[in-house]
């Protein structure tokens, strides 16, 4: 029982962060109706300007001023996120309104490429490391309910508290203020936003630039686990699934499909793993959603197509 | 009835001429809308009723011409500055915010209008909350005045078109326009549609005082709610005046009737 829960709890913490990844995707789709193949990217980007900039402050500084190095990092490389959002509108977006959702869509694959580049010619391309000082050592639960406790990742949960907390303001933010809802109406129809007096660039900057602060959040968490390497481009796939399953349209839906599958993976895992021979982490994500595709490709809380021909 | 006062000039267009590529659109049309008035842009199809709303909406930028409105004159303007300055407009092909409700779909209308700040209206308190209040309370009158209280909760995309295009006018009301531009208001209805429409047209003109612009190829409706029509025939102004005035028109009638050859 013990060493279940101790699965289950990491499968809902791993799960957390591919939530945060899907958030940038799900807020880019809310307010553009464009899948953004560039979110993996931007993660990628986001967190290169942060081990970069905190590196150098950090030098800057001195050795001992760890936190404040961080956050003059962090607020630097949100400075950055804010300059990419601007530029993207600027110079692609901008020429792109009334367009088919094909077309932004190859926009945004654009997009990643050059980010990608751009990331590592400006802040190089080795392997970096974030270090925002979380407690890497676990701590033991519920002792006293199970012989020797659960064993829980410190390092996970406050990772889980920050997605946490980050979700629930989007949430807030899309659902309660008046940009929120400019937000949604400018995904549905571009041109009847427009003639309400929804300023459509400024929209966009906005949501690119809050996807972009996600992107960050994301990319410094999965930084201070495995490292910031080309590879962190890559996360964005993972959150793919996520996606698929919790609905491109819904903030609730990615967090709650993130945490699915986080669950999902380290369950059948250890559970059915050793079955088939194991391996099953890598897979587990793909086959749930392309089950979702099959059955109810809304997701699970996307909103439901209605066409009328 | 209250005889109602038409004003001063409000939006005056002077000789736009748009093509698109080597097609011309419109030719040198010139007219101009007077405060409180309804005003018609008929014509059969193809004829650039559309383009010209769309010229003034700010979605085209015609070649040639200027439109003058409330003293300002603009060729270069986007929707969303057009839609700041006090116009408002429907669509012909509907084009409303399908995933969400009525309520909501109205209230982006009052998106220009909303003032506090996006934290205040984050965490719902102080002005805030009573400026959401008040919002909410304009919209809930344009609900009833517009008899759509039984639902305001409902997807837009699930109700039938004739009362879509009903919160398609709630939403440009919201904004409260000076100008409202209807494209095509009564296209696609039947007949009872068509009468509720048009009595929400002269309601709205009457009650709130709006300047009405609307396009209309059914020539029964538009000349009995209009007060002045505007004739186009392939892109070029043939006919302008009253509505009995073009009703005698001959190159209106050959361009609707043809010409015997």
């Amino acid at each position: 029982m013990a060493f279940f829960l101790e699965t289950l709890l990491g499968g809902l913490m791993a799960g957390m962060l591919y939530s945060l990844v899907a958030l940038g995707f799900v807020l880019i789709y809310k307010a553009s109706g464009v899948f953004n193949f560039a979110q993996g990217a931007m993660v990628l980007f986001a967190a290169l300007a942060m081990a970069r900039f905190s590196e150098w402050i950090g030098v800057w500084l001195g050795g001992d001023q760890l936190l404040l190095a961080n956050l003059i990092a962090f607020v630097l490389a949100g400075m950055a996120m804010f300059v990419v959002a601007w530029l993207i509108e600027y110079l692609v977006l901008r020429h792109l309104v009334n367009q088919e959702g094909a077309t932004l869509l190859m926009a945004t694959l654009g997009i990643a490429y050059f980010l990608e580049g751009l990331g590592q010619t400006i802040f190089g391309g080795s392997i970096y490391k974030i270090d925002i000082g979380m407690p890497k050592d676990p701590v033991f639960w519920l002792e006293s309910v199970f012989p020797g406790g659960i064993l829980i990742n410190k390092e996970d949960l406050y990772a889980a508290v920050i997605a946490a907390v980050l979700v629930a303001a989007l949430s807030v933010f899309f659902q309660k203020t008046s940009t929120g809802r400019a937000l949604r109406a400018v995904a549905d129809d571009h041109q009847a936003a427009q003639s309400i007096g929804i300023p459509l660039n400024r929209i966009w900057v906005i949501v690119w630039c809050v996807a972009g602060v996600v992107a960050l959040v994301a990319g410094m968490i999965w930084g201070s686990k495995l490292g910031v390497q080309f590879s962190l481009a890559t996360v964005a796939l993972r959150a793919l699934p996520v996606v698929i399953l919790g609905g491109l349209t819904s903030v609730p839906g990615a967090i709650i499909g993130g945490l699915i599958i986080g669950v999902g993976e380290k369950l059948s895992e250890v559970f059915l793993g050793p079955y088939v021979g194991g391996g099953i982490e890598i897979w587990f994500a793909y086959v749930l959603a392309l089950g979702f595709l099959l059955i109810r490709p809304q997701g699970l809380f996307g909103e439901k197509i209605i066409d009328r021909v | 009835m209250a005889t109602k006062q038409i004003g001063d000039v409000i939006l005056d267009v002077k000789n736009i001429s748009l093509s698109f590529g080597g097609v011309k659109a419109l030719t040198d049309i010139s007219f101009n809308v007077r405060e409180h008035e309804v005003r018609a842009i008929i014509g059969p199809n193809g004829a650039g009723k559309s383009s010209m709303l769309n010229c003034v909406n700010g979605v085209y930028r015609p070649q040639q011409g200027a439109i003058t409105f409330k003293g300002q004159t603009f060729s270069h303007m986007d929707s969303h500055q057009v839609a700041t300055m006090g116009i408002g407009r429907t669509f012909q092909n509907l084009a409303l915010f399908k995933g969400m409700s009525v309520i909501d779909n109205i209230m982006t209308g009052r998106n220009l209008r909303i003032k506090s700040n996006l934290f205040w209206q984050a965490l719902r308190i102080g002005p805030a909350q009573r400026e959401e209040e008040m919002h909410r309370e304009f919209v809930e009158h344009i609900i009833d005045f517009l008899e759509i209280q039984a639902f305001r909760k409902t997807p837009v995309g699930q109700l039938p078109y004739g009362l879509q295009k009903r919160v398609d006018l709630g939403r440009a009301l919201a904004m409260e326009p000076q100008l409202l531009l209807l494209d095509e208001p009564m296209a696609g209805m039947n007949v009872e549609e068509k009468q509720d429409m048009s009595r929400f047209v002269l309601d709205v003109n009457e009650e709130f005082g709006t300047t009405i612009v609307l396009i209309e190829h059914d020539m029964g409706v538009v000349m009995d709610i209009s007060d002045r029509v505007v004739v186009l025939d392939y892109g070029k102004k043939i006919g302008d005046g009253t509505p009995d005035e073009v009703r005698g028109n001959e190159e209106v009638i050959s361009a609707y009737l043809g010409t015997g050859h």
